[in-house]
């Protein structure tokens, strides 16, 4: 099997933005420039999710899809406060192949037999966002704002029962800090369905990479801070044009130190050299 | 004048990106159902995404299944996609027993989820995978010329196809030990069970042979 690299962005408003658990959001620049690099440097697929979607209750998105649909010819999956059936028709309208549900899905599970039943189950990803307490992985929604009480392990069977196609599993614990992906949780996951599971949250260096899809058996990673500090290290005059958020992050060009950016050429090169099966963008001798 | 060409919609998925790259290549996509318009156009694309049986009913109800069958028998250039490559053989075993539009003799099948080695296969297919030439003499006389061999393409599937005719495969792929008919290709059809619009620039390589095809005809 050939594992994806996705990247992902989080936005807010018009702005590209990336926190720690979810939360401290920092503005990095223009979604579009962003995926626009990761598209010509190999990325399997893009994933936006619109993090403040869920509390606002507003669907600002779609311009943003559908410039970027017209641009990168690779699939697009869009999350955030998706809610209804008409919400996913209108985000697959501007332009995502697939959509990402959470809060809709654990409030209401048979949303997502529903929206399988309407779109099919390739088209429909269920995100699992989990803290880690008293020992017990919890399912929160809100992008990791909101107890539920809800058992991740189970209810990633649940998902599966009920016909989403994909898992986009997020621990919260470790999202943003680069200290390396939940490999017990992530694992856990992958053992106990049959749809492929997206490891989210942690990444921090390629070797995090090797070990999540090697050892927790991940079937795709999605990226965000070791690619997206990569792009704006490379490109230092940063991109940032909207007037929302904080902005303190660029003017600084700081990195956390837990992170080592790394360019999605460099990260594929490192898992075919261990042998681990990724697209590679070749050279052409065929012209 | 960009030539016209008809992307079929029958109600089997977002038409969104095969409409863009079919832009992105010069041409100038008209989403139809209608048989005048399929017919008045220079070109015909079928894609779709979904269950087989539902893809069948809808062109049924819509008359478009004579239409297609007549268009596939002519010389006008036709893309099928995805479901639209799958509807081109005899049938589907997708709940029970489903005839396809029978122009060519093959049976799609559902993946297993055990493989031959007693490991878990995850279904649907959802990445990007490698075509291989099946006849290397035809790779670059077809829409995938300028393609590198064992190109990475982007799929998404359950089923897969299992023909009866080698003489038109073009490539082949290979998902956890079971290797199936990726494209095929005869006269004026090219059809792929990868989605051309979502591989990147290889992908719109195909979209951009398509439309020089359709030049050559005019």
């Amino acid at each position: 099997m050939n594992h994806r690299i996705i990247a992902r962005l989080d936005i807010k408003g018009p702005n590209l933005v990336k926190g720690i658990h979810l939360e401290g959001l920092r503005v990095l620049g223009s979604p579009e420039e962003f995926a626009e690099h990761y598209y010509n440097n190999g990325a399997d697929e893009l994933f936006y999710q619109d993090v403040v979607a869920s509390l606002y209750e507003r669907n600002s998105l779609d311009d943003i899809i559908t410039r970027t649909a017209k641009m990168a010819f690779i699939p697009l999956t869009v999350g955030g406060g998706l809610r209804t059936i008409e919400d996913i028709n209108r985000v697959l309208r501007a332009g995502a192949d697939k959509i990402c549900i959470n809060t809709a899905a654990i409030n209401n599970p048979k949303f997502i037999a529903e929206a399988v039943k309407v779109f099919g189950s390739s088209t429909i990803v269920v995100a699992i966002e989990v803290i880690k307490q008293s020992g017990k992985y919890l399912a929160y929604t809100d992008n990791g704002r909101e107890y539920t009480g809800v058992d991740a392990l189970e209810w990633a069977k649940k998902v599966e029962e009920l016909g989403a196609g994909e898992i986009c599993l997020t621990s919260v614990d470790r999202e943003g800090t680069g200290l390396g992906f939940d490999s017990d949780l992530i694992k856990n996951v992958t053992t106990s369905v049959s749809i492929p599971v997206i490891a989210h949250g942690g990444a921090g260096s390629k070797e995090d990479i090797e070990k999540v899809i090697v050892e927790s058996k991940a079937d795709a990673v999605a990226l965000a801070s070791i690619l997206h500090y990569d792009f704006v290290r490379k490109n230092k005059n940063p991109l940032a044009t909207k007037s929302e958020g904080n902005f303190e992050f660029l003017k600084n060009n700081s990195v956390f130190k837990k992170i080592n950016p790394v360019s999605l050429f460099e990260i594929k090169d490192y898992l075919n050299a261990k042998g681990i099966g990724c697209r590679f963008l070749m050279e052409n001798t065929n012209e | 004048m960009n030539n016209n060409v008809a992307i079929i919609d029958y109600h089997m998925g977002n038409l969104f990106s095969v409409e863009q790259a079919c832009r992105n290549v010069g041409l100038n996509p008209i989403i139809t159902s209608k048989q005048t318009e399929i017919e008045n156009s220079d070109a015909v694309i079928l894609p779709g995404v979904g269950a087989f049986p539902e893809a069948m009913n809808n062109l049924n109800k819509l008359n478009l299944i004579e239409t297609l069958k007549k268009i596939l028998e002519n010389e006008k250039p036709f893309m099928g996609i995805c479901l639209g490559f799958q509807l081109l053989f005899s049938g589907s075993e997708e709940f029970g027993n489903t005839k396809g539009l029978n122009v060519f003799p093959g049976q799609v099948k559902k993946f297993p989820t055990v493989s031959s080695t007693k490991s878990k296969i995850k279904v649907p297919q959802i990445g990007w995978n490698q075509i291989h030439p099946y006849n290397s003499q035809k790779w670059k006389r077809s829409l995938l010329n300028g393609i590198n061999n064992n190109e990475f393409m982007y799929f998404v599937h359950s089923y897969f196809v299992e023909t009866e005719d080698d003489s038109i495969t073009l490539t082949y792929t290979e998902y956890e030990g079971i290797k199936y008919c990726s494209s095929i290709e005869k006269d004026n059809v090219f059809a792929s069970q990868f989605h051309p619009e979502k591989s990147a620039y290889e992908g719109i390589k195909i979209y951009n042979n398509f439309a020089n095809s359709i030049n050559q005809k005019d």
